[in-house]
């Protein structure tokens, strides 16, 4: 079997062969140099991608064990001239970073990156042989593109199948306020809290204590999507509001972090109960309630001694 | 309109029907006060179950009710706040800080009897 | 403006009176039981201050459009002294609560448009507009 070197010589002496066979050629060449130079290409997309100020919401060594992924993915995918495995991996990348934040135009730009780097490197290494280097190209370009177009649909398309499960999630909560004992409700927030989503709640929770008379109320905010000063302040006038209805509020899934932004937002966290987690929470509240909680068995015992 | 003040033991209850003018707000304010003193009272209910709005003079006239109230010994509890005006209270920044709520007169109760036997 | 109606604002019970228009109008706009709440609310609180201030004033309340949008405008008018410093009265340090000031903050929060004009001597007019929230 000749050398892949005697083929480029071959190809690029004799003719301006744009054939399927060539082409395929090519991009055998092509493959080899990426996958030769992979340490290098990786290390300069990584360090554009920062430069360019992209995927700001992850670490350099998240940036780089993705570049990593996407990079190999990347060849394969001009290898193979298939895209399938190309399009899971790029759902599969956009599930895990769209809850990071990152946006379209970042995945874009990043794959666009590549891109020039790579054919920033053919440049340098075909600079001699013009006309290979444009046969390297053509080969090249049509390829490297349906490759951006699969990757930035199959995020766009994931973000959209987020958003909407978001949504249908929040619509099916139509009754998210539940009774779980005699004069206890809880209340779990989940997804993304805009402020008519924010005051719809409110206001189903003030009914639902109303309607249960409800002396204590366990707010779960583990689900909730992102904290700023408007759900903060929602939050809080939750709570004063349902102090005026006689029911006293215990919040949980407040993480360290979230207490840091609440305070520093300005909220008054001694005004509120909070416990960790929603076991806990409502836990206080039977005791506070006067429930007790007896396991199975030992009530089992109580009656063996009467 | 005169608000009628019910004595139940050691407790007064007073019903708000329906918007009520400043002046028999100001009216209430007296004759609580007053009763408590004479009664003894140890503690005052307030049932705002039929009022649609607390605005700034509803809820300024509540607290310093309650204040005075105070002075003499007694408790008050605010029962009934509908679920749309605590809502809207809460929006505009008007609190009740400092006076005890409830739900509706049972629980009023229950709550006034619960502070006077910690207290004890 | 439809449902245009005018409310002479010379008593408390004038404003029990506006509260009663303020709601019936929010009524017939389709708005929530929590607005009509919140009208009747800010229609008293700016009546109060009328009262209390000017001593006398008046109340137009009526139905808007805009658009595919519906709601109602509140307008409160008087000829009283007017407000000496707009900027400090509309600032959250004068809540309605401490019984200083006018309380406008916490009513502008409550509503879609706010506007105040006011000259000292002159009077004071506060237009207000509330959109019926449309549903997804």
């Amino acid at each position: 079997m000749p050398s892949k070197k005697d083929t480029v010589h071959f190809a690029g002496k004799t003719n301006l062969d744009t054939s399927d066979e060539s082409r395929s050629e090519l991009l055998r060449q092509l493959v080899a140099h990426l996958r030769e130079n992979r340490t290098q290409l990786r290390q300069e997309w990584a360090r554009r991608i920062t430069e360019a100020k992209l995927l700001t919401a992850m670490s350099q060594d998240e940036i780089f064990a993705e570049a990593t992924t996407i990079y190999d993915n990347y060849v394969d995918a001009l290898q193979s001239g298939t895209f399938e495995a190309l399009q899971t991996y790029a759902r599969d990348l956009s599930e895990r970073i769209i809850p990071r934040g990152v946006e379209t135009h970042e995945v874009i730009g990043i794959v666009l990156l590549l891109r020039d780097v790579l054919a920033r490197s053919l440049f340098a290494k075909y600079q001699h042989d013009f006309a290979l280097l444009n046969r390297i190209l053509d080969a090249y370009e049509p390829a490297a593109n349906r490759i951006a177009n699969t990757v930035a649909v199959s995020f766009v398309q994931e973000r959209e199948r987020t958003i909407r499960q978001q949504q249908e999630a929040i619509r099916e909560l139509s009754t998210p306020v539940l009774q779980v004992r005699d004069r206890l409700l809880i209340l779990p927030i989940i997804g993304v809290i805009d402020p008519q989503r924010a005051r719809q709640l409110t206001e189903q929770l003030l009914r639902g204590i109303r309607t249960n008379r409800a002396k204590l109320v366990v707010i779960d905010i583990t689900g909730v999507a992102a904290m700023d000063s408007n759900v903060a302040n929602h939050l809080v006038q939750t709570v004063e509001a349902s102090r005026l209805l006689g029911a006293s509020v215990i919040v949980t899934g407040l993480s360290p972090e979230i207490a840091q932004t609440l305070v520093t937002i300005g909220v008054d966290l001694s005004k509120m109960n909070t416990v960790g987690d929603l076991q806990g929470g409502i836990e206080q509240a039977e005791r506070l309630l006067g429930y007790k909680v007896v396991p199975v068995g030992e009530s089992a015992i109580e009656e063996q001694r009467r | 309109m005169e608000v009628p003040i019910l004595k139940q033991g050691d407790y007064l209850i007073a019903t708000i029907q329906a918007a009520l003018t400043d002046a028999d707000l100001l009216k209430l304010h007296y004759a609580l006060v007053e009763q408590v003193g004479k009664h003894r009272s140890k503690g005052v209910i307030i049932d705002v179950t039929a009022l649609d709005v607390l605005d700034s003079f509803a809820t300024r006239t509540l607290r310093s009710l309650a204040h005075m109230v105070r002075l003499r010994g007694a408790d008050t509890v605010i029962c009934g706040i509908q679920p749309e005006v605590a809502f809207t209270m809460v929006q505009l920044g008007l609190t009740l800080e400092g006076i005890s709520t409830a739900l509706d007169l049972e629980e009023g109760l229950a709550l006034l009897i619960q502070s006077k036997r910690r207290v004890g | 403006m439809e449902n245009e109606t005018f409310v002479t604002i010379t008593s408390v019970s004038d404003i029990i009176t506006a509260r009663e228009h303020g709601r019936n109008i929010g009524k017939s706009l389709g708005f929530s039981s929590t607005d009509l709440t919140i009208i009747a609310t800010i229609i008293s609180e700016v009546a109060r201050n009328i009262l209390l201030y000017a001593k006398q004033g008046e109340m137009i309340l009526g139905a808007v459009k805009h658009g595919n949008r519906q709601g109602i405008v509140i307008i409160a008018k008087d000829r009283g002294p007017g407000i000496p410093d707009i900027n400090l009265a509309m600032h959250d340090g004068y809540s309605t609560g401490k019984g200083l000031g006018l309380g406008l903050p916490g009513v502008r929060r409550l509503t879609d448009e706010f506007e105040i004009i006011s000259e000292v001597g002159k009077g004071t007019i506060v237009t207000m507009r509330k959109w019926v929230m449309q549903n997804d």
